[in-house]
Formats: C-alpha cells, structure tokens, sequence
C-alpha cells in the first residue's frame, strides 16, 4: 500500500496517471485498480476529497431533472444505482429520505406536472404531485404558503466524506499509488509517455486523466485542449444544530427556475439541517470564504421554507465551489493521439455520477490503447460508520467489551470515541490535518466546535502524527 | 455479549456534571445521609471548567478565600469524596431511557441508571465562530475561550503568535492572560459595546500589565486565511473596514447552556437562557429531574454555581423525602434589552429565589435603569437600580414582589427604560 505525502516520486513509468484525489479522480482510481495496472493518483493538497468534494450538498440524486439526452443524465442515472449498491456494501452513510420540489407559487405549481413528465424521459417514474394538505401532513413545520410539491422518493442524504475516502481506501489497497501534496505542473507529451513536472520531481505515465475539478481547464490546456473554461461557482451553506433534526424529514428543493436550482433545506446523515447554496460565479478558484450578503440571503430564503429551522443554533457555516463550464453538460473528452482523457465540468451531480464517470473513463482509456488486461476481485472496504441513522461505537457494548477505546467519549457533541479517533490516523489514507479527521471521524465538527475537545483532539492528532514522523525517520 | 447489553442499576440521586454546581450538591446529599449519590462526568477528570483556569479569584463567595481554578475544583472534588459522593469520570450520558432513567457510556460499557433525582449541572459553553455567523475562510487559529485554555493550561500545545480577543467581558481579560502564558501577544481586543465590560481594576490592571489597544464599537467582519489565519476584518460602527494581521483569533463570552438532556429530555427551556426553565428550587418541568449551576444561568462565576449546588440540597432532599412535585409553574420573562433572568419560574406562595434576589443580564450598557416587573399588565414591582448595568456581568432585582403575582395569570414580564 503506498500513500506518500513528501519526498521524491517513484521513477517508474506508471500505466495511467490520475491528476486529483476528489471524489471522481478517486472513483477512476477504484475502477482501474480492478485490472493489474500500476496507477498513480496525484494530488496538489495534503488529503483526498479536499476540493470541490469537500464542501457539497451531499445529495445522492436520481436524475429526474437533468436535461434528458445528456451525457450527465445519462451518468447520474447510472452512478445513482452504483453508488446506492456501493454504500450499503462499504457502509457509507446514505439514507433514502426523498425529496419534495415544493411550489410555492402559481407558476412553480403549474410547473410541476412537466417536471414528473421529464424525469420520465430520464428513465424515472417514481415521482408524484401532492397537493397542500399532503405536503404539510409530511413536512408539518415547512413555512406557510405551500401550495403543492412534487415528490421525488428517490432522493437520498450521503456522507460525501465517506465516499471519497472508501474509494481511495479501497483503491491504495489495491495497489494505486497515491502522492498527496504534489501538484501538477507542466507536461510533456512524448511518443512512448508523459512527463509531468511536479514540486517532487517528474511523474511518468503512459495513459493519463484530468480529473483536476477546478483546475482541468488549465491542465486541459498544457495538453494542447481548449474545449471549457471552469468558472467556480461558489455556493455557501448554513448548518444547523441537530435539534434542528426533528424539523425536517425530506430534501426540500425549490422548484428549478430559469436563475437556477435555487435553495434547498435538507437533513445530513450526521443528523444535522443544511440550509443551502447560493449560487455565485466567481473569477478566483481560491475563494472559498463565506459573505456576509450570502449568510444574510440564505438566512432570509430559509426563514420563508422553513421559520422554525431560523432559531435553532449554527454548528457550521462553509462554501464550495462548483467547477461550471461554460457547457449544459459534463466534458469528457478523449484524445485517443496523446493517450489522454479529460474529465471536466462535473458539477454538483459529481458525487452521485462518480462510480458511472469513473466505468465511462475507464472504456475510453481503452480507446486510447490501454489494454486493462482480465479483470480481477478486488478487498472490499468497510467503512467507520459515522452517520446518526447507524449504531455508532459509543453504543455498542459488544465493541467496548473489546476495546475499551471505544467507550471514551472524546468529542461530545458529536461522541466520537479515541477508538474512532484512533484508527482514522492509523488508516490506509490517514488525516493529514484536523480538518481531514474532523471529515473521517466528526470529532470537532459539532455544535461547540472544540470548546471541549479542540484541545483533546488535538493532542492525540499530534502524537499519532509524531509517532508516524518517527516511524519515517527510522526508516 | 450483544451489540447492546446494558447493565441496569438503581441510585437515590444521579448528578450529571461534575463542576462546581453539581459537585457542592452531591457533597451536601451524601453528607446529609443519602445512601447512593453519584456523579458523572464525561471529561476525564472532575472539576469543570475551573480545571483549566488558571488565575485566581475562585471560592470568594462560597469558601470565603481566594484560590486558582485548579485548586478550586480540587477542593470540591476531595469535599464530593469525602462526604460519601461516588465519583465517576470519563462517563457520558447520551441519552434518555424513560423519565429519570439514563443511558450512559463509559470505556467499561453501557450502563442504564434510574434515579430518584437527577440533576441536570451540566454546565455552558461558549457560542463559536460559526454560531456567530462570522464570514469568511474557514482557516485555523480560530479558538474560544475555553478550547484556549485547555490547550495551553491541560495540553501544553503551541497557540499562535499574535492573536486578537472577541469580546471585552470577564472571560476576554482570560484569555489575555493565558495567550500572554503562551507566548502570543494581544493584537487587539474587540468589543461591539462603546466600552469594556469587566471590573474597572481588573480592566486597568489587565492594560497595565500586558498593554494591548481595546477597540470598542466594532464587529467582526470577516475572517481570511487559507490554511492559517492572516487577518480579521473589523467594522466599526460608521462603517469603516480595518484588517488586524492575527494567526489566531479568540471568540469569547455569548454563552449558551450545553443543554442537549435537558432538551432531548423534552424538558421545557427557558427563551432567554436557553437552559431549563427552573423555579426557585432548582425544579425542572420534569418531576424529579433538577437543574442547576450554569446551566440555569449562562454565564455565572464558578463560586455562584457552587453556591446552586448547596442551596439545592434542601428541594432535593425534600423531593427524596417524597415531598409531592409541585414546581412553581408560573413563568417569569424579560424583554430586549434584557437578555435572561434566573430563576424564570416562580409559584406566588413559593419560596424566595436563592439569596433573597433575581439574577438578570442586559444586552447592552443602560444607565441607573428602572426595572418594571408586570403581569397581565398589572404593575407588580418598579424601582430603580442604583448603578449602571453592563453587559456580560450580572445584576440583581428583590425578589419580594413574588406574592403579589397571581399564580393562575399570564407571564410576568421585566422590562428596563
């Protein structure tokens, strides 16, 4: 198993390089690592899943409202019965809540019957309109003025964390090399294999893939490509204390207009209440800060959906951004000459498309003259259970009995044990920072925010990666 | 074993927190004879919050001497034991399995503990950052009050270098000084209030000794920094922008009680403390299950919450004595600018509030403010206080209008002008 943070990269010629470590670039690692390839994931940041994956609605979507015909219909329809089947397998965190599209006006009302006539077109007819005495039976503190809402069943809640990490988990067991802190620089395109120029030295590969969200218009261009331009999208959320839980029990979405998908109100698995995104395009990749204006927006949209959600506390308050293109559609495009397969514009439906991307990519690269060789089993993964619908360690007595570790509470609010907290810095793809355990284990990711445990989390984050410093030092 | 075995035991009185509030009450139980008292705490050690406040002025009120935090809380912890208290630590309740039953875990299992009286001293926090709604990146370096101190005092860790204070209360001259222990100076300290609100001396004394400016009538604007924090934005009342270069900024005060089984007890909160609504006798909605300490009043000194634990020995051993439930039901509620009044429930015919007097805040500075106490809007009480109150810091209002309420009207409602 190799994961590297630092040092020089191996010298060898791998067979299929994969520029960014986010929830697709992982997924296309899992899937190629089902064949006896050397493959090499690079990423620019210290931690898988530390870009555009990080900060989404974390929504698994069925596709009922994609634009019929396209490529991303076609993706997010198929990721959707794969990564449904993957995480009851791995135990990623995923409840299929469903979703209300709920009408708040006329027009939005009059809109629904063509909204449940195109997810038909998208392959799904699973959907229903209600009417306002329905809507409220099922969400009875939604805000008043309900008029109607379609019904989306299908819909379901995801710990998008998880997903990223089972991935590379299961992808660096496999045997794909994984190089964090190593962003990609200029590349050279031989007859045989590419040359990439990294901070820790030249990454070789034969085939490679752009999965560089943000960034694969540039590493698009240095291949001599000029199909898109990512313009980020920034979209900020407010999470609110889990005594918002009782609140809400569906994914609401406003009805999509011509501004957008607009608004949405929905419960995390880790039993909390996200009231989110905005939608802003923006020119700085980098800019990942929440506004005032934002928080003040989302604040009034949400006192309209739901005026209750308002007064409970604030856990959490972040922003993503989207990699927009200029495009309706996903850009996956092959160039079979350079041996290269750029994956570009995965929006918002990213997550849920990811396992279909990843199989598509896969399929093109063999257009490009990978020769995948036979098919072989790969480890499954079990995945720590961090979301609130599954027993988690504390109350297991059945774990404690065998590890008293997991019976000490560490993180109150959220009560991560120093088991759990344990073994995320002992994993296959260990934390590199607070923040990147705070996302495999929740530990000061609840409502006091590490007023109790910042410090206790803190020590034992240190000494785990004091140890690993040592470990490395003796070799 | 299954999954879920849990051992099930009986006790006669059950103290979740084990600060100052619920430290002195378990204290006065065992020492008043009775048999099974036990209390749980879900830090590895006991104390509370003391446990990592290092300067002194702690058991004024109830030890009559001045102490360290730290020697504070290792003195209610050996007068708990002594008395015949049972103290458990690295235990957490997380839950409710019916009325005065509660499901714990601790490293040697689940357990289950039905108790005669629970009592709720789990104590407050302080509201971070986000709870704030400050914008900005999401950088490190961004602490409160409390996760400061742990991490110097119990930790030892590195804390940034240059470091600015959110709030001029109490709690922000503590964190001058524990960031002065660690190293950091003071870039500044912020307040949205026109002056500080802590003790003139205490204030003087602070400046004199570590000299940093004090900033009054701003907000925090935004927060930059990616990776570790670089600046903060302030904006001043009129409007003006000025970036502070910080790594680390420490957001203090604005407590809020950590109620999470007072609420997922489905126990009634009172709106302006956010803790349990509770009577003069520390008696939850609840039958059996009391409150006290800072739970009941966000924020008070540790001597105040001490002095809750003693004085609610008395309801508790009554109600163990099998004393009818009967908590004073009538609700007592303030409006802006005053922000919360303990006790916030009262019975007319009742007994007085702990030391003869309501404890109130203000959310902002009001001069020699006169107070009216109403209901159904019938005055009950007027009168003015004698100084000005500031915010952050606690005022008092005689209790002995309380039989002048109708126990079956409306709310009583306290007003300032």
């Amino acid at each position: 198993m190799t994961v590297t943070t630092t040092g020089d990269l191996p010298g060898e010629v791998y067979d299929v390089a994969i520029i960014g470590a986010g929830v697709v670039g992982t997924a296309i690692a899992r899937e190629l690592a089902r064949h006896r390839l050397r493959i090499a994931l690079v990423e620019a940041s210290d931690d898988v899943g530390n870009g555009t994956s990080k900060a989404n609605t974390a929504i698994v979507h069925t596709g009922f409202d994609a634009t019929p015909g396209t490529l991303e219909a076609r993706l997010v329809r198929e990721g959707y019965q794969r990564l449904t089947a993957y995480a009851a397998e791995t135990g990623i965190p995923l409840e299929p809540l469903g979703a209300l599209l709920v009408a708040w006006d006329a027009e939005q009302l009059a809109a629904l019957p063509s909204l449940a006539e195109k997810a038909v077109r998208n392959g799904y007819d699973e959907t229903s309109i209600l009417d306002a005495d329905a809507v409220y039976a099922r969400e009875p503190h939604l805000g008043p003025g309900a008029l109607g809402a379609l019904e989306v069943p299908g819909e379901s809640i995801i710990c998008p964390w998880t997903t990223t990490l089972a991935y590379a988990t299961q992808a660096v067991r496999a045997g794909v090399a994984l190089h964090l802190n190593c962003p990609a620089g200029a590349v050279t395109t031989g007859e045989d294999h590419h040359e990439i120029a990294t901070p820790r030295g030249v990454l070789r590969t034969r085939h490679l893939v752009n999965a560089a969200g943000l960034y694969s218009d540039e590493i698009n261009r240095r291949l001599g490509h000029e199909e898109f331009t990512v313009t980020p999208r920034r979209g900020q959320l407010i999470v609110f204390d889990k005594f918002a839980r009782g609140l809400v029990d569906h994914i609401l979405l406003p009805v999509p207009t011509a501004l957008g998908k607009g608004v949405l109100v929905a419960p995390t698995v880790y039993g909390n209440v996200m009231l989110g995104p905005t939608a802003e395009d923006l020119g700085d990749k980098t800019a990942t800060g929440s506004s005032a204006d934002g928080l003040a927006s989302l604040r009034e949209k949400g006192a309209r959906i739901m005026p209750e959600l308002l007064a409970e506390e604030v856990t959490a308050v972040y922003a993503g951004l989207r990699a927009a293109t200029e495009h309706g559609d996903y850009q996956i495009h092959a160039d079979p000459g350079r041996r290269y397969v750029a994956v570009g514009g995965i929006r918002s439906t990213g997550l849920t498309a990811s396992m279909a991307i990843a199989a598509h990519v896969a399929e093109l690269l063999t257009d490009c003259g990978l020769d995948p060789g036979p098919e072989r089993e790969i480890e499954p993964v079990r995945m720590p259970t961090i979301g609130e619908a599954f027993p988690r360690p504390y109350q297991r007595a059945d774990l404690i009995a065998t590890d008293p570790a997991y019976g000490t509470v560490v993180c109150h609010c959220e009560r991560v044990t120093r088991g759990e907290i344990r073994d995320a810095l002992t994993a296959t793809v260990p934390p590199g920072s607070l923040d990147g355990l705070r996302r495999r284990t929740r530990a000061l990711g609840g409502r006091c925010q590490g007023f109790f445990c910042g410090a206790a989390v803190r020590a034992q984050f240190d000494a785990a990666t004091a140890a690993q410093d040592r470990t490395e030092a003796r070799r | 074993m299954t999954p879920t075995d849990r051992t099930h035991r009986t006790v006669d009185a059950l103290v979740i927190g084990a600060g100052p509030a619920g430290l002195a009450l378990a204290a006065r139980l065992a020492a008043a004879g009775v048999d099974r008292v036990e209390v749980l705490d879900r830090e590895q050690y006991a104390g509370g919050i003391p446990r990592h406040c290092h300067h002194t002025g702690f058991g004024l009120r109830d030890l009559r001497r001045l102490m360290t935090g730290p020697d504070y809380a290792r003195h209610h912890i050996a007068a708990a034991i002594r008395a015949g208290a049972v103290l458990r630590t690295s235990v957490t309740a997380t839950g409710w399995a019916a009325p005065r039953t509660v499901d714990i875990t601790s490293p040697t299992g689940l357990e289950r503990i039905t108790a005669t009286a629970v009592v709720l001293a789990t104590g407050a926090r302080e509201r971070p950052r986000s709870a704030r709604l400050v914008p900005g990146t999401r950088p490190a370096g961004v602490l409160t009050t409390g996760q400061l101190q742990q991490a110097v005092h119990l930790h030892h860790q590195h804390v940034g270098r240059r470091a600015v204070i959110v709030g001029a209360e109490r709690v922000g001259y503590s964190a001058v000084a524990t960031l002065h222990r660690a190293g950091a100076e003071v870039a500044a300290m912020v307040t949205d209030q026109p002056r500080h609100q802590t003790h003139p001396a205490r204030h003087l004394g602070t400046r004199l000794r570590y000299g940093f400016p004090l900033v009054t009538d701003a907000t925090v604007a935004e927060l930059t920094g990616q990776g570790r924090l670089e600046s903060v934005r302030l904006r001043h009342r009129d409007g003006r922008t000025a970036d502070v270069a910080c790594d680390t900024v420490v957001f203090t005060g604005d407590w809020i009680p950590d109620h999470e089984l007072a609420r997922s007890a489905g126990i009634a909160l009172d709106p302006g403390t956010r803790g349990p609504a509770a009577d003069a006798e520390f008696r939850t909605g609840e039958p059996g299950v009391f409150a006290v300490g800072n739970l009941l009043h966000p924020v008070e000194t540790a001597d105040i919450a001490a002095l809750d634990g003693r004085l609610a020995a008395g309801p508790v051993l009554r109600h163990l004595a099998g004393r009818p439930w009967t908590p004073g039901a009538l609700p007592v509620r303030v409006e802006a600018p005053l922000l919360w009044v303990s006790p916030n429930r009262i019975a007319p015919d009742g007994p007085r509030p702990p030391r003869g007097r309501f404890t109130l805040r203000t959310t902002r500075f009001l001069t020699r403010p006169v107070l009216t106490v109403a209901q159904d809007g019938r005055t009950l009480h007027r009168g003015r206080l004698p100084r000005t109150v500031a915010p952050g810091r606690p005022f008092h209002m005689p209790a002995d209008w309380i039989a002048r309420a109708d126990a079956h009207g409306g709310p009583v409602r306290i007003t300032a002008d």
